[in-house]
């Protein structure tokens, strides 16, 4: 897909963070290999902190929190939402949709249309890809955008690859109509022919959770997972996203009539810390427009990533002014997108965190 | 070469990296162990290996890391 939307912006952001942090140096000695070997991997790979969601928190509790708080303070108002998009990998059930959770319990009326999208790592793209069409069909509203996951729920504890990175978290955008507002160039790219590079194999209709795809397996490498669990296969998404990303990147500037250099701020998803450093030299940006530390503090969650990256690192500078963003993402699916918008002069753009 | 020798030593100590043919087939070198390795090449060379070359074959063997080293700018 390639196309531009006019008349378009995001006026807020709000990143949500969960309250547990979890150190990586105290899970050192749950993985099989010996700890002098995993600590090497602590400053590369950007293992540090974590943020999990608690037991009893899940998607539609985070959608909750932050459509709750921009209610609550006036950033938006109940009237004024057309849509409620939520996008997640990881929902409360098969039936009921998360969105439709959101609409219930807060009290919006029977007009706001809800949609679920089951994203991941470019879960942002699409959700305001989704925003932005809907926007044409209902003018004098606004949509929200939900992002949230709790994927560490479906994680090993017993798995290096996958567990270090793990992070849940959300963020809810206002996306509104501005005629005011500059182009939005968009590329999106999908193979579907790589989609188990990450999967969950167990706990869909095809094969139903039950107590042998729980049971822990060394899967050949030193690492123990069930089938219920999540995997990523590090080096081929690695291979993929130097492949994929950067060109994708240079061709979306390029129908954007921009160069590398009018960009600001350059927003990844962020898998790890290496992935997006090895990103950055690719395209050669220089390092203090492309924030990597999302994982080091909070981990990788999934669609989140984006906006929770802006709310971390941009907060002030979306509010006073306008900044040319590149967001690009690359993950699940496979897929991989960049948008170039003008993001800033929101009403509101923050990071809180929550007690989920 | 005995510099290379050194850092896979060092970064996994319990294999003899002399008796493997192809460090990757023979489980010497995993995917993390990759990463691990490039960084330290990058700060003991001061260079910057290209995402695109971090492929396993240019890990299987001594030459083969050398050859890494070299094609990014490092005297191995």
């Amino acid at each position: 897909m390639k196309t531009v939307f006019k008349g378009k912006r995001v006026s807020s952001v709000l990143g949500i963070l969960p309250e547990t942090v979890s150190h990586f140096d105290d899970e050192v000695d749950n993985y099989t290999f010996p700890p002098k070997q995993t600590m090497k991997l602590k400053r590369v790979m950007g293992y540090d902190t974590h943020r999990m969601s608690k037991e009893d928190s899940f998607t539609s509790d985070f959608c909750k929190f932050g459509v709750k708080y921009l209610l609550d303070h006036d950033i938006v108002q109940k009237e004024e939402v057309g849509a409620i998009i939520v996008v997640s990998l990881s929902p409360d059930y098969f039936l009921p949709h998360i969105s439709n959770t959101v609409q219930g319990d807060l009290g919006f009326g029977p007009d706001v249309l809800c949609l679920d999208i089951a994203q991941g790592c470019c879960g942002y793209l699409i959700g305001l890809m989704q925003a932005f069409l809907l926007l044409d069909h209902m003018p004098d509203k606004k949509v929200l955008v939900c992002n949230a996951d709790v994927l560490s729920k479906k994680v090993s504890k017993r798995d290096r690859n996958d567990y270090p990175l793990a992070g849940d978290g959300g963020s809810v955008s206002v996306v509104e109509n501005d005629p005011d507002a500059t182009d939005i160039h968009f590329i999106m790219h999908m193979n579907g022919e790589k989609r188990d590079v990450l999967r969950i194999p167990a706990g869909g209709f095809k094969m139903p959770n039950t107590p042998e795809t729980g049971e822990l397996k060394d899967v050949g490498d030193g690492n123990l997972r069930a089938l219920d669990h999540m995997h990523m296969d590090g080096a081929e998404v690695f291979n993929f996203v130097q492949t994929e990303a950067p060109p994708c990147i240079e061709e979306t500037l390029e129908f954007a009539g921009r160069d590398k250099d009018s960009i600001e701020y350059y927003l990844f998803h962020q898998p790890n810390k290496f992935m997006v450093q090895k990103l950055r030299e690719k395209i050669g940006v220089p390092a203090e427009k492309v924030p990597d530390d999302l994982v080091v503090k909070y981990g990788n969650t999934s669609g989140a990533t984006i906006p929770m990256t802006l709310t971390d690192h941009f907060a002030k500078e979306m509010v006073e002014d306008v900044h040319p963003c590149c967001l690009s993402a690359f993950g699940s699916g496979l897929a991989w997108g960049t948008m170039i918008i003008d993001l800033g002069k929101m009403d509101f753009c923050e990071l809180l965190e929550s007690d989920l | 070469m005995s510099e290379i020798k050194a850092i896979l030593s060092e970064l996994r100590p319990e294999f003899n990296f002399d008796d493997s043919s192809n460090f990757i087939e023979d489980g010497y070198l995993d995917s993390f162990d990759i990463i691990s390795l490039i960084s330290t090449i990058e700060e003991k060379y001061g260079v910057v290996v290209d995402g695109l070359d971090i492929v396993p074959e240019n890990f299987i063997s001594y030459e083969a890391i050398e050859n890494l080293i070299k094609k990014s700018g490092g005297n191995a």
